[in-house]
């Protein structure tokens, strides 16, 4: 008796721990319903910093949409696509997501997202003319539309008010080109305080991406097959950005920005200029030195003027279990009234034309106009379906080429040479 | 009752031995069978899983082609995994031994008769309940070469202190230091565990003869210990040569040490989840696997040599 009680507590006690692990692994699997009973859609994203904004835009959609509740889900940058891979290669990608221009073509080419032309198409408010063409052009695969513009961003110079006073000399107005650059940036280093003039640190889009096509050279052809590292245009760029830290040592090494992000040394009064994307304008905001000591101008010129566009989309799940009620969102979210939500919470700048404003009034501290004023002459990131190889390759080698392990003619062929290699692979 | 309980079974047992048995090995299986069906689910069909993936180019979301031994021809002649493998095996050379000698001598002196024992193996057992992340972010700000506590402190005493993380001759000591410190507790109580089952009656026996505590050591208590050493030593090695949330944490990418200091873990994490290429990264953790492999055979196979078991 003592035993077999003995066995059947046993066993009792196993299968309620086994039953307990698969409940918290298992999905609950309910069926899309359109005749209005209550849809709960997961909307995934990766910045903390717009999370208000993006949790106001699900808010306003539940007002007109009762039966439709949008949960926003964040998850950082560095493991976002780490997880989305995952989800697409078991089918349980969130229903609607923020796509990033670089694994666009990879996610359109392997049938994870739903086509939009014909949502598009029928839909009230929203126009593909709403948007700037280059933002447009990148979420278009063959002709079919697979990605609502959500925002873009630019680069501009970003300066520290208190330190031009401190020398007496005028802030940065638009006019400057990169030997104004250096000039200032020589004024203001001072290696008995470590303070630099300016941060130079291998990062492509906040750095080289800009001065590269400045200079007239090219990062990707136009027609995505051939790498621009081996363009005399490209190499002159590059080397006069490394000779920042390496040879005018008007701004900190890499080695020095491995320890300390580049972002910090401005933050903490270190530097007193430095490229930044618009995405960086809440970090910024918040930061109480930041917002008290720095405003933002228009990035200086080199030959011709050029500053790095991005945008962000809004992508619907190929396999979602309720593609009625997430394109009905993902309509919304291209509806000028979630642009301007977007605008207000000070989110990134709306890529619907025309609500920009109300980012702009939102941040009276600094002179954030700059940033649409510099959509005509911006390039788009460039991309391509093999990008997250050519992209690793290029980072790593030009790590080494700022830190002085290679110059910048080895370090441009090595990855010239790579590029060129995957990019043959591309169809 | 239970008196009749007893002789019935006695009595069953005489006639039906097998179904007895058969009973027993019933609910032997039945409760082993949770821990087997995941360890068959999550491990072993994942090995396998993996091994097969190093045949193949993987291509996005899960279309794979089979290429052979295409992978390894491309690893064999691959610089970067080369050293990685250098980078890791460094690593375990120097952590392990020091690890495994500075957790006895603690363990030994937490033997003894000293005032609060109790508090000190505390502290010492700390670091392994805090979490890995937790323990990197602080150690990297620690070694931050212009901001970090470490050169703070050394510049008081006139010593301009190296950057930690950032010279490619340092970077990887700086990261075993930060191993051997987390791990210290962890070998120090599995040794001390050892140490206690040795009778003190060995002890008391060598201070009659007139042995000094060093030849007390290495005559009884390093025989004696040397089963729960080399289960310390084996698995210490494991880990070691499996480093990676310190590398990951503590090394940004855009540092130019990470060549010199990335493991071979780290670069099956790089390849498969940031450039998707699971099927050269199954390649790689695939050589780690043969390389713990050969090195736990060989020392079992010395095991005969030092090991004393009773």
């Amino acid at each position: 008796m003592k035993k077999s009680l003995k066995k059947i507590i046993a066993v009792a006690l196993t299968s309620i721990v086994v039953m307990t692990t698969l409940v918290g692994c298992g999905s609950s699997k309910t069926t899309s319903d359109t005749s209005g009973k209550p849809v709960t859609l997961t909307y995934a994203i990766w910045d903390k910093n717009q999370q208000p904004g993006m949790q106001a835009i699900a808010d306003s959609f539940h007002k007109l949409n009762p039966n439709i509740t949008v949960k926003v889900q964040v998850t950082p940058w560095e493991t976002y696509w780490t997880k989305m891979d995952a989800g697409a290669s078991s089918g349980t990608l969130p229903d609607v997501f923020w796509m990033h221009s670089n694994n666009f073509t990879k996610y359109a080419n392997g049938d994870m997202l739903m086509d939009l032309t014909d949502t598009i198409k029928n839909s009230k408010d929203v126009k593909m003319s709403n948007f700037p063409k280059s933002l447009v052009s990148l979420y278009t695969l063959e002709g079919k539309v697979y990605a609502m513009p959500k925002d873009y961003d630019t680069i501009a110079l970003w300066y520290n008010k208190t330190m031009f006073d401190k020398k007496g000399i005028a802030y940065p107005d638009g006019t400057w080109d990169w030997n104004k650059y250096l000039e200032v940036a020589k004024k203001l280093t001072d290696p008995s305080k470590g303070v630099y003039g300016v941060v130079a640190p291998s990062d492509d889009q906040q750095g080289y991406y800009n001065f590269v096509y400045q200079n007239n050279g090219y990062i990707l052809s136009p027609d995505k097959k051939k790498s621009g590292f081996s363009l005399a245009a490209t190499k002159q760029a590059i080397q006069w950005n490394v000779d920042l830290s390496q040879k005018y040592k008007v701004s900190p090494t890499q080695q020095q920005f491995a320890d300390t992000s580049f972002a910090t040394y401005f933050e903490s009064g270190k530097a007193a200029m430095g490229l930044f994307g618009s995405w960086m304008v809440s970090e910024f905001k918040a930061n109480d030195y930041v917002s008290k000591n720095c405003d933002v101008a228009v990035i200086p010129h080199g030959k011709t003027k050029a500053t790095i566009i991005n945008g962000l989309a809004n992508v619907v799940s190929s396999k979602t279990k309720y593609p009625v009620e997430a394109l009905k969102f993902e309509d919304y979210l291209g509806t000028k009234a979630a642009n301007i939500l977007q605008a207000e919470k000070g989110a990134a700048i709306p890529a619907y034309i025309g609500t920009e404003q109300p980012f702009i009034d939102n941040t009276k501290q600094f002179n954030l106009k700059v940033y649409p004023e510099m959509l005509d002459y911006s390039v788009l990131f460039p991309n391509s379906a093999t990008k997250a190889k050519w992209y690793e390759i290029q980072n790593n080698t030009m790590t080494k080429v700022y830190t002085g392990q290679l110059t910048v003619e080895q370090g441009c062929n090595i990855i010239d040479k790579q590029m060129n290699a995957l990019l043959a692979t591309e169809k | 009752m239970i008196k009749q309980k007893n002789t019935s079974k006695r009595s069953d047992k005489k006639l039906k031995v097998s179904e007895k048995d058969l009973n027993d090995y019933y609910w032997a299986y039945f409760m082993i069978a949770p821990t087997i069906i995941g360890l068959i689910i999550l491990n072993i069909w994942p090995l396998i899983q993996t091994i097969y993936l190093s045949f193949n180019r993987t291509g996005d979301f899960g279309i794979n082609q089979w290429i052979g031994l295409d992978n390894y021809k491309q690893m064999l002649a691959d610089p970067i995994v080369w050293q990685a493998t250098l980078n890791t095996l460094k690593y375990t050379a120097i952590s392990v031994p020091i690890g495994v000698i500075l957790s006895l001598g603690i363990a030994v002196l937490l033997n003894s008769k000293i005032k609060g024992k109790t508090i000190y193996r505390t502290i010492y057992f700390l670091p392994m309940v805090s979490a890995p992340a937790a323990i990197a972010m602080v150690w990297r700000w620690l070694y931050s070469s212009d901001f970090g506590l470490i050169n703070y402190l050394l510049s008081f005493v006139g010593v301009k202190g190296p950057n930690w993380l950032t010279n490619p001759k340092l970077a990887l000591l700086s990261i075993v230091v930060v191993g051997i410190w987390s791990y210290l507790g962890y070998n120090m109580i599995i040794l001390l565990a050892g140490l206690q089952e040795i009778p003190k009656s060995f002890y008391e026996a060598a201070t009659i003869d007139g042995a000094g505590p060093i030849r007390q050591f290495f005559s009884i208590t390093f025989p004696l210990i040397s089963p729960t050493m080399f289960f310390v030593v084996i698995t210490s090695m494991i880990t070691g040569l499996q480093v990676f949330d310190l590398i990951f944490m503590m090394i940004s990418k855009s540092n130019a040490v990470m060549e010199s200091t990335q493991s071979l873990v780290y670069l099956f994490y790089n390849y498969s989840f940031v450039m998707n290429d699971k099927g050269y990264g199954s390649t790689i953790i695939v050589l780690l696997l043969a390389i713990i492999l050969l090195i736990t055979v060989i020392q079992l196979k010395l095991q005969k040599k030092w090991v004393h078991y009773e």
